[in-house]
Parts: structure tokens; C-alpha cells; sequence
């Protein structure tokens, strides 16, 4: 038998992404997987699955719902859930005032904190979950280049980035007071082509508004935006009809497609080659402030 | 974006990069990043512009991310970046370098292959770049890349950096660096970042990024010492039990008999699965789930090795520590101790001295560490830990330590080699005994390419070990022999006696000789006593097109007769303690073959 010690970066990758997956689940009481319908919740949780195979998945998935997600990803998220006979719990923020928040207002700092902070923090609160899974990778913004692996939340779910532990080696410290948290980022060393890699690698299942195809679209603000029960043309927009796709998938009404030809893994992963803009110039909310992110995360954001 | 979408096979390499604030770290990060076409357009333009060339872009701005460094222009925590290259995918750990942050160092250096290091051209070797080497040495990071920076500020000039490259050797010459390179830079201007630029044209080695490249690291890699310390056991019914990990070193297969720590019970491996796929075997540092032969109760903390090597078992032990934390060391106070696995209670036994990191001072009889600081201590722990030196192996040698009423993380911990046995101390290893591993077989068969390989892999688990062959002889004591079936006899006999001699001293002794005659050998047998024999087997025709001598090409144009195996009998063992065959078998097979066999073989005292 010849043997190969010879471990690609995407299985490298892998490899840790369970290992990181494994320990939550070994020190925290209560954990759950943040899943948020996109490419990378699904490659997380083909890592849980893998990770505790030939275990079933052993904690819960929180999908919070703003009620403006696209048709597809709730139908693809239903499924899958049903597929797995995993525990899925859809959370909303029924107050009066979330509920006042309209589609035009998806792009607001205000938006986001009342349709997605808040209720993940009641949420977590609710349920008591004392460590919670997220998909955020450290590439796709300057503040997430600094968060730690295990990420330390205060009793009031406050991020301090000054005053992070140091993480060293894959030696976590999973030590927290009560009442306390921690987000846990398994996919913080991948990059966005390397979710696509490896989705064409495991052949995992994505939404299919991730494909090129012919959708109705408006250009507004500078994002194409689809067609649909929450976006109406205005008086004075041409309703185009294009071959396009999403870059990334967030609420339907903050969130553009891009005119794209690729209907396939191999023609999406080539265009992600020639790209020259990051995937967050897609969706609206992060526009708001050139520190956007870092701003949110501190409130509580994942 | 050159994002190398048709090679899946990059390898992984992990860096960090480190630099006192106006060495131009982020600056290198950044042009690194730029001129590999690896910034988003998006990105570039929310870049300010450069303060001193109002064309240029700031290329630090890309790396200091958080509100606070913008405002104070520095950058505050480890950060990370990601880079392809042609042949590899790179993780960047870039870490601040000015003194209040050493933690961040320590964080960003514990992972990484390789430290990229920054000095200013215009400072020269300043305190804290010898810090920064200190701390690189003691993390065990395999490889030092010096980058001399802001050459376009010396007019580049040649003399400058090489004044800079001695005074680090000779900074380095007292620390354990295994690996020093040094390449002269403008990160400002791109000279040797990416492109070569044509300023450095006295300097004709590698850019940054085709060092990054080519830089070999596969061999790093401890594929020897087998260490799965269980994660986590998984029971999804009755009839199952998988203990899940991430092998830690070495390498394992199915059917191999494993000892679980601290219970020292024995069984084989039935199982071996990566991600819900079956394997044969798995290496270091894959995550996986191994099940056993027989109904083991093991659990979380404890640690699986192959039989006849496995780690100390100690709760009294000697490391260095990096204190982290702003309330400093109390020697008195309970601690959590993390190692692997497993979290237990210790107290600092003793303060044996703290380490001034700018000086090398050892300053005795102090009573704390502050922030940043680094000591020598002995560490006891409320129950054993199972360990390796840091030395030895890096995940294995490792330890945390967090404040049970803060629960912040105020030490990083490496293990020292050296063992203490007070009291509790289960086990240790036994002192070695020595021994003569003879290699015998045809010319050609890769009796020296095996054994040199086997003598490093010795040498990096302490071992002692001595290589004998005739070459090695001829050169030094034998010189004035020749040839002749005489001469030849007196060369192997002495080679025998100098071996006897060093393995009763507790020297393992790895000799190459063809010695063909088995009766020869079987004397060496009766008159050494711990002699084996291991038969390099590889068919003529195979040796002689190695030829790796030119010795059967002179044999072809008649310059040398009575040659072993051609018009020369060559006797095989008839039962050898190992057989070898190198024509069906790699080298690496062929070493892990004998590896495998040395540690059944059980050459340690008991």
C-alpha cells in the first residue's frame, strides 16, 4: 500500500473547520448553528454533519427571519431542514416596531438592528443557547479580519475587539461566566472561492438563485434588483428581463443580482475568477458607513 | 482576482508577519496583496491616499481594519489575510510589534510555518526585532524570512544589508533558529516584493512571493509519533462508540494496536473514518473518527498512541510561559490549565527565572511575570497531563493557562524536554539501550538513502544514533586499506567492533554494508549480542540502473572485478529481522516501514 501524506488546503481546511465544530459542542452547554439560507450556512452545516457523522446533528439551526427573505431561500431552507431531521427554529421580531419596517427601509442600519440583531439576541436569550455557530469568514471585511475564532460576548452580547483573548495554537479557551457567550466562526480561514471550491467538491446543495437564469429586475440605487412580492417597479423604472444571479443572498430587498451567464458550478467558480469587486457590494446594508460592519458587530450582528 | 481556479491541489501555508510600527509591515502585506491583483476594486477605492504621494493609495489602510487603528494609525490585534499564489494558498497573521502587544505575537506566531519579519534598512537591528526573533525561536517556527525594508530610503544600498544580515546571525547564533533567509525590500516602491524592480540588481535571490512559493514545508510535518488525544466520543446508538480527533502527530492504520492514556489498556483499531468516508489510514492533522477492536471506555482529554510510543504521563512538568494578562503571575493562585483536550487545575510551583527577551539575561529570584514577560517555571497539575516537549511536537507541547475568576487567557505555555519526578509522576521514558541495526543488501539497493533518512528521524526524537558504512570509514580510520577480500574483511570487522563499542554506551548504531557473506554477519550477531538485521532487498537489474556509484558502469567496462552480485555471490538473510524492498516500496514508505518496526522493536530500557 503507498500512502500519501499529502493533505490539499481545502481538506486542511476541512479538518479544522471540524475541529473547531467538534470542541463547541464538547465545552458549551447549550450550543446552536446560526443558518442564514446562504452558500456558507450550507457549507457549515455539511462540516456539522460531517463532523459528528455518524452521529445525527446534535444541536439546533436558528434561522432569524426579517419576513423579506426571497421565496427561494425559504423554501430551500424548509427543505433541507426536512431532508436532515435537523431541529430548525425560524425566530421573528413580532413588535410593533420591527413590524413597521418595510421593505424600502431593508437597507437601513435601523432595519437591521431591529429585524436581525435583536430578535438573535432574544433569540439566544430565549433558549438560553450559550454558544452560537456563525459562517462569517474573516475575508470578507476588515473587522471580521480581526475576530478571534471563538469570539467572546459580554453578558450583553458586546463584542470589546480591543480586549480579545489571545488564540493560540488550536488550544481554545471556551471559559465563560454565566450568562455570558461565545460566536464561533469555523469557516474564518476560508475565502469565498474557496466555499465555491468546495461546494463543487462535495457536491452540496445551494439555492438556486445562486445560478444564472432569466429573472425580472429593476436597477435601483445602483443593485438590480428582482422582481417580486416585496419589490414593485416604481412609476418610472424599466422592468428588465436578464440572465442573472446572486453573488450573495441576504433580505430581497436590499440585496442585487448580478448579470451573469454562469448556470453552472464550474462557469460560477470561473466568473468568481475575474471578478474585480467583493461579494459585500452586492447588498445595500453595508454601504451605510465605511466601518459598517465593524459598527454592527459590536452591537451584537454577526 | 487571481484566484488559480483550475488547481485544487495548493497546498496550505501559514505565515505571520511581524514588524514594529514603521517598518512598513502593513505596507509589504499590502503591496503584496496589490500586486498579486488580490485587492477588490471596492476595497482599493475606499483606500485614503498615501500621505506622502498623493497618487499612491495608503496600502497599510488595507490591513488596519478596526475604528481605533485608523484613528491612532497602528495597528492593535492579530489580523488575518489570505492570499493565493501559484502553488499554495497562504494565511497572513499580521501582528502588530510594539511592546504592549507581544501577546498578539505569540498568538499569530503559535500557528505558523513561517515568520516574515520586517526591519527597517535605516535602524538596523533594533531591541525589538531581536524580540521578535526570540519569541520566533521559542514558538518552534520552522522558518525565519528577514525582510530589510525601505531599501529605496539607503539608496539601496548593498553594504547596508549585508551590515544588517551579520548582526542578525550573530544575534541568532544564540537561539534555536533552523531556517534564516534574508531578502533586501521596498515595500514602498514594490522592489522584491512581487517583481524584482531594477534597483537590487547586486541582489540575485528570490522576491518575497517566489520565496513564498518554493518555500518546502511538507517535511515539517511529525509524521512519526502517532498522538490522537479524543475530542469527543460519539454514541449515536449502543452499538457504536467513535472517538473523535485531530491526529496531533504521526500517522495510523486500521489494525495497528494502540494504548489509550492514562489507562494504558491495549486494543487495535477496527476503524478509521475522515467526514463519514472509511480510510485505511490517516496522518497529522486530519480530524477524525477511529473506533477499537475491543469495548474501551475512554473519554475526552485522554490520548491514543501507537503501543511502544506514547507521550510522558506528569502532573509535575518544566515550560516557559508568555504572560498575557494585566494582573500579573501569582505563584500561590489556582489556574486552569488547558492542554489538548483536557482543562485541570495547577499552580505555578516555581518562578525559576524570568527572561529579559531583549538581553537573553536570565534574571533569578524574581517573584512575577507582568504582561509580556516570559519565565521559566515549573507547573503541577491537580491530575496528569499526557504530553510531549514542544520541542518534539508543537500540538502535543502546548498548553493555556486562564484565570479561574476573569476566565481571561493570561499564559501561553510551551513544554520543556527535561522531566521532573516528584512524587506522582507516572512514567518516563526508560534510558535508551543501545544497539547495531545492520543494513545489508546489493550496492545500489538504498542502504545509505534509507539510513540517512531513519538517522534524522532519530535525531529529531533525541535519539542517539551514530551512521557507520564503509565509505564513512574508508575516509577516516581505513583509509590505507583497499579492496581485497582481506582488506574488505578487516574494513567490516572494525566497522563491527567501533559499533559494539558505541551501542554499549546506549548509541543506536545505523551500519550500511553490503557484507555478503551471511557467515560474517552471523559472527557480528553472536559478538555484539542486540544486533538485527535488515535486508535492503532490490532486484540486480533494479541496483544497476540506480547506480547511483557509477560502480556497475565500471564493472560493465571491466575496471573493477569480484563485484558483489555480478561475478560476486551475494548471500540474503536468511530470516531477516526486517526485509526491505525498495524496487516495490517509495523512501517514505520504506522509512515509515522501518519506523514502525524500530518502535515494536522497543529499543528503550525496559
Amino acid at each position: 500500500m503507498s500512502i500519501k501524506y499529502y493533505l490539499s488546503y481545502l481538506q486542511q481546511l476541512e479538518a479544522e473547520s471540524i475541529h473547531i465544530i467538534r470542541e463547541t459542542m464538547a465545552e458549551f452547554a447549550k450550543p446552536v448553528v446560526l443558518y442564514s439560507i446562504g452558500k456558507d450556512s450550507s457549507v457549515l452545516m455539511h462540516l456539522v454533519q460531517k463532523a459528528f457523522y455518524p452521529a445525527k446533528i446534535p444541536f439546533p439551526m436558528l434561522h432569524i427571519d426579517t419576513g423579506y427573505k426571497f421565496q427561494e431561500m425559504i423554501s430551500f431552507r424548509d427543505h433541507y431542514a426536512k431532508k436532515n431531521g435537523a431541529d430548525l427554529i425560524v425566530y421573528k421580531n413580532e413588535s410593533d416596531e420591527a413590524q413597521h419596517l418595510g421593505p424600502d427601509e431593508a437597507h437601513t442600519d435601523h432595519y437591521i438592528y431591529h429585524k436581525k440583531t435583536k430578535p438573535l439576541l432574544e433569540a439566544l436569550a430565549k433558549f438560553g443557547f450559550d454558544a452560537a455557530i456563525g459562517g462569517a469568514r474573516r475575508d470578507e471585511d476588515k473587522a471580521r479580519a480581526k475576530e478571534r475564532i471563538f469570539s467572546h460576548r459580554n453578558k450583553f452580547n458586546v463584542w470589546d475587539p480591543k480586549n480579545q483573548r489571545p488564540e493560540l495554537w488550536h488550544n481554545y479557551n471556551c471559559q465563560i461566566h454565566k450568562g455570558e457567550s461565545m460566536r464561533v466562526f469555523p469557516l474564518s480561514n476560508w475565502t469565498e472561492i474557496d466555499i465555491w471550491r468546495y461546494i463543487k467538491e462535495e457536491n452540496i446543495d445551494v439555492v438556486p438563485l445562486y445560478f444564472a437564469k432569466k429573472r425580472k429586475v429593476v436597477s435601483r440605487k445602483g443593485l438590480y434588483l428582482m422582481i417580486n412580492e416585496f419589490v414593485q417597479p416604481h412609476d418610472d423604472e424599466e422592468v428588465l428581463d436578464i440572465m442573472c444571479r446572486y453573488r450573495t443572498l441576504g433580505c430581497s430587498p436590499s440585496t442585487g443580482a448580478i448579470p451573469s451567464e454562469a448556470t453552472t458550478l464550474d462557469l460560477i467558480i470561473e466568473e468568481m475568477c475575474s471578478f474585480d469587486t467583493s461579494e459585500r457590494q452586492t447588498r445595500a446594508i453595508d454601504a451605510t458607513s465605511s466601518n459598517a460592519m465593524e459598527k454592527k458587530k459590536r452591537d451584537g450582528y454577526f | 482576482m487571481n484566484n488559480n481556479a483550475n488547481n485544487r491541489d495548493l497546498e496550505l501555508l501559514r505565515i505571520v508577519a511581524i514588524g514594529s510600527v514603521d517598518d512598513g509591515k502593513s505596507t509589504l502585506i499590502g503591496r503584496l496583496l496589490h500586486d498579486t491583483g488580490l485587492i477588490y476594486r471596492d476595497h482599493l477605492e475606499a483606500l485614503p491616499k498615501s500621505d506622502t504621494s498623493p497618487e499612491e493609495v495608503d496600502l497599510a489602510f488595507l490591513t488596519d481594519g478596526l475604528m481605533a487603528e485608523q484613528e491612532q494609525g497602528i495597528t492593535i490585534d492579530v489580523a488575518y489575510r489570505y492570499m493565493a499564489a501559484s502553488k499554495r494558498r497562504i494565511i497572513i497573521a499580521d501582528v502588530p510589534g510594539h511592546e504592549q502587544y507581544t501577546r498578539n505575537m505569540v498568538t499569530g506566531a503559535s500557528t505558523a510555518h513561517l515568520a516574515l519579519l520586517l526591519i527597517d534598512a535605516r535602524k538596523g537591528l533594533l531591541e525589538q526585532s531581536k524580540r521578535h526573533l526570540f519569541i520566533s525561536s521559542l514558538l518552534g517556527i520552522p522558518h525565519i524570512l528577514i525582510a530589510i525594508n525601505k531599501m529605496d530610503l539607503v539608496d539601496y544600498d548593498e553594504q547596508v544589508f549585508q551590515d544588517i544580515c551579520r548582526d542578525v546571525i550573530d544575534f541568532a547564533k544564540k537561539l534555536k533558529i533552523r531556517d534564516l533567509q534574508f531578502i533586501p525590500v521596498s515595500a514602498l516602491k514594490g522592489d522584491m516584493v512581487v517583481s524584482r524592480g531594477d534597483k537590487l540588481d547586486w541582489y540575485t535571490g528570490r522576491t518575497i512571493l517566489t520565496y513564498l512559493e518554493t518555500l518546502e514545508v511538507t517535511g515539517d510535518l511529525n509524521l512519526i509519533d502517532f498522538r490522537l488525544p479524543i475530542q469527543l466520543v460519539l454514541r449515536p446508538n449502543q452499538d457504536y462508540r467513535g472517538y473523535a480527533g485531530t491526529i496531533e502527530g504521526g500517522s495510523v492504520k486500521v489494525g495497528e494496536e494502540v494504548t489509550i492514556l492514562p489507562s494504558k489498556e491495549t486494543t487495535r483499531i477496527k476503524s478509521i473514518s475522515v467526514g463519514g468516508e472509511k480510510r485505511k489510514y490517516a496522518f497529522t492533522p486530519q480530524s477524525v473518527v477511529v473506533t477499537f477492536d475491543d469495548e474501551i471506555d475512554a473519554s475526552r482529554g485522554e490520548v491514543i498512541a501507537r503501543t511502544n510510543n506514547i507521550p510522558h504521563t506528569a502532573n509535575v512538568f518544566e515550560a516557559f510561559i508568555c504572560w498575557m494578562d494585566s494582573v500579573r503571575l501569582e505563584t500561590k493562585q489556582t489556574y486552569i490549565l488547558k492542554h489538548c483536550y483536557k482543562s485541570t487545575r495547577c499552580t505555578i510551583s516555581t518562578l525559576e527565572y524570568k527572561l529579559n527577551v531583549n538581553t537573553l539575561h536570565r534574571q533569578k529570584n524574581t517573584k512575577t511575570l507582568k504582561f509580556n514577560e516570559i519565565g521559566r517555571v515549573q507547573i503541577e497539575t491537580s491530575s496528569p497531563i499526557f504530553f510531549d516537549s514542544y520541542e518534539q511536537n508543537r500540538n502535543m507541547g502546548n498548553f493555556i493557562l486562564v484565570d479561574e475568576a476573569t476566565n481571561h487567557t493570561v499564559a501561553a505555555g510551551m513544554i520543556l524536554p527535561k522531566l521532573h519526578s516528584k512524587g506522582s509522576s507516572l512514567s518516563q521514558k526508560p534510558p535508551q539501550k543501545g544497539g547495531v541495526i545492520w543494513f545489508t543488501g546489493l550496492s545500489g539497493s538504498g542502504k545509505t538513502t534509507i539510513a540517512d533518512r531513519v538517522f534524522k528521524e532519530l535525531k529529531k526524537r533525541n535519539i542517539p544514533c551514530e551512521r557507520l558504512d564503509g565509505d564513512i570509514l574508508r575516509d577516516s580510520v581505513t583509509s590505507h586499506l583497499g579492496f581485497s577480500k582481506k582488506d574488505r574483511e578487516l574494513n567490516v570487522n572494525i566497522a563491527g567492533f567501533l559499533a559494539e563499542r558505541l551501542a554499549a554506551h546506549g548509541v543506536i548504531v545505523l551500519a550500511t554494508f553490503i557484507s555478503p557473506y551471511r557467515k560474517d554477519r552471523e559472527q557480528l550477531k553472536e559478538r555484539i549480542g542486540n544486533f538485527t538485521e535488515i535486508y535492503v532487498n532490490a532486484p540486480l537489474e533494479v541496483c544497476r540502473s540506480r547506480d547511483v556509484k557509477g560502480l556497475y558502469k565500471q564493472v560493465q567496462e571491466g575496471q573493477i572485478t569480484s563485484f558483489t552480485g555480478v561475478d560476486s555471490p551475494y548471500e540474503p538473510p536468511e530470516s531477516p529481522d526486517l526485509e526491505i524492498q525498495t524496487d516495490q516500496d517509495s523512501l517514505d514508505d520504506s522509512v515509515s516501514l522501518f519506523m514502525e518496526w524500530f518502535e515494536k522493536k522497543n529499543f528503550s530500557g525496559n
